[in-house]
């Protein structure tokens, strides 16, 4: 079965301009990124804040054209520098953004947002966008009356939903979620990871999911890569990874991730009685 | 005798649709020297009750209290120039948003100098060494330099290490920390934690840290005051809270969490409800 999506040593440069005083530089934010994704499946970028996963994110979701390599949509080459991605290839990668409440036009009612996809990628005739809207709404777990409210209506993790809605509108095959649930809190974040897990498998999607939180990447992934600094250190299934991580910067992560577990507790508060004692 | 001790406090928000209680009968209590952590959810008060000791609450919010003293004092009506003498000094604050919190248009150097020169009367030279100091114990590299950056030329986390100086700036007795690590990144977030754990323990002061992350909780607390809706659920030492949660939202709230996740679904709060309500 051939991939939904691949990418083969992805090299992405940001020019900074110079200014009065500083000299122009060129920062490499990717160095050469390879990955594959099959159909139905969930890659995990994980890595910490410069680390460059959001760049690798907004090039596949065809946002960003790299500066090199080559970038595979169900095996077809796409390089949107020399070609626009026409409505059909829009309509296959669909990104959700982080912030909830950045990504939705506060002054677009919700159920404008998820119609806008259409009216602009399809011919769609507007009875139907309605349908198709109202239908979507419902798969996310929102009410048929949200569909004339504003943004600002409704809590964090509803405006997630509906960003999630909207990425679906046009039935794509793959979407790219940039730390989806990292702004909730954490029983809406389940929440959402359940809702994330039932549309995989109601409409078999392909998802790219970048995150910085190991326990959740634990939870939704199939394929993990860990990034630092453009590079991917570690590429692996999240069994192997999360068994015996190889790389010094993943054991970092995995050292840095809080400990629920109530052993590890009792260690600390024991520690910390004794530490009192000899004070 | 506690540091902090609140009873039956209650916030109640005037809006254009009436009264909205937002915290409803709380009681709070910090020792000396105690990690308290109080956990929630967005909307469940727990930021508002730590707002209300700090005097920082709108205009709009009525607040009732049958005890609220610091140190055996009252500190429920006092004047400004008195509450002036103890928020800033005794008790200090630090926010979500490190980058948000400090003036984009002074250098942070100045910043902690004024905190130095007008709360503890420093001269400026004396201010300058003290700020240098208080630099290196909160660990941001390149002290010297930093002093004169200003905060959009740091890090969110170099940022955090600023607000944390400058509310340590008075050696104070009592620090309200409000998701300290929320806006930053697992390895950051580790070595905030660490940071606020150290200096909690060389100066013996109490912290209250109010967060929605247990795991957070795990890593840091040694008593644990789980909100919801502005009401107070469970109180409990961290390892009886883990080991063996009593209220039913405690439970709910430790079984979201990825890392406990069985099978293919991770339960969520109104999951949990919806079983209590059938049983």
């Amino acid at each position: 079965m051939s991939p939904v999506v691949e990418g083969r040593a992805i090299v992405q440069d940001y020019h900074v301009p110079g200014g009065m005083f500083a000299r122009a530089k060129t920062v490499r934010a990717l160095k050469g990124v390879s990955f594959k994704v099959e159909k139905g499946k969930t890659l995990a970028i994980v890595g910490e804040s410069g680390s460059g996963k959001s760049t690798l994110a907004r090039v596949i979701a065809l946002i960003d054209a790299p500066s090199g390599g080559e970038l595979l949509i169900e095996g077809k080459p796409v390089d949107i520098r020399r070609q626009r991605p026409g409505p059909e290839m829009r309509s296959k990668v669909q990104m959700v953004f982080q912030n909830p409440y950045g990504s939705l036009n506060p002054r677009q009612k919700v159920g404008d947002v998820l119609m806008e996809p259409l009216v602009i990628n399809t011919k769609v005739p507007a009875a139907e966008r309605r349908e198709r809207a109202e239908a979507m709404l419902a798969k996310v777990g929102l009410q048929p009356e949200h569909f004339n409210r504003y943004p600002h209506m409704f809590s964090g993790g509803q405006r997630q939903r509906i960003a999630i809605a909207r990425a679906l509108m046009l039935n794509p095959s793959l979407l790219v979620l940039d730390e989806p649930v990292s702004a909730l809190d954490l029983s809406v974040q389940a929440q959402v990871l359940n809702l994330l897990a039932d549309l995989q498998d109601e409409f078999g999607l392909t998802y790219v999911f970048v995150s910085h939180d190991l326990s959740v990447v634990r939870y939704i992934a199939d394929e993990v890569m860990v990034i630092s600094k453009g590079e991917a250190v570690e590429q692996g299934s999240r069994e192997a990874l999360f068994a015996d991580p190889q790389h010094p910067y993943t054991r970092q992560l995995f050292a840095a991730t809080p400990v629920t577990d109530v052993e590890a507790i009792r260690a600390r508060v024991q520690r910390r009685k004794a530490a009192r004692a000899l004070a | 005798m506690a540091l902090l001790n609140i009873r039956n406090l209650t916030v109640r928000f005037a809006t254009a649709t009436g009264s909205f209680t937002a915290v409803d009968g709380i009681d709070v209590s910090v020792d000396k020297g105690e990690v308290l952590a109080i956990v929630g959810e967005s909307g469940s008060g727990k930021s508002v009750s730590m707002l209300a000791v700090m005097g920082l609450l709108p205009d709009t919010a009525t607040i009732t209290a049958d005890e609220m003293t610091y140190d055996g004092q009252d500190i429920s009506n006092l004047a400004p120039w008195q509450r002036r003498k103890l928020i800033g000094r005794e008790i200090t604050m630090i926010f979500q948003e490190p980058v948000a919190s400090l003036n984009p248009s002074f250098t942070t150097g100045f910043q902690i100098e004024e905190v130095l020169r007008l709360n503890l009367g420093m001269s400026r030279a004396q201010a300058r060494a003290r700020a240098l100091e208080l630099f290196r114990a909160v660990g941001i590299p390149e002290p010297e330099e930093k002093l004169n950056a200003y905060p959009h030329q740091m890090s969110g986390g170099q940022c955090q290490r600023v607000m944390i100086a400058i509310a340590i700036a008075s050696n104070p007795r009592l620090l309200i920390a409000d998701e300290p690590t929320t806006a930053l990144d697992v390895t950051i977030q580790k070595q905030i934690l660490d940071l606020l754990m150290k200096l909690q323990e060389d100066y013996g002061m109490a912290l209250i840290l109010i967060t929605h992350d247990m795991g957070v909780v795990a890593e840091t607390a040694d008593r644990v005051v789980v909100q919801y809706k502005g009401k107070k659920m469970e109180e409990a030492d961290v390892l009886s809270l883990f080991e063996a949660p009593k209220h039913p939202y405690t439970r709910a709230l430790l079984s979201a969490l990825p890392e406990n996740a069985t099978g293919d679904r991770l339960p969520t709060v109104s999951d949990f409800f919806q079983q209590e309500a059938a049983r």
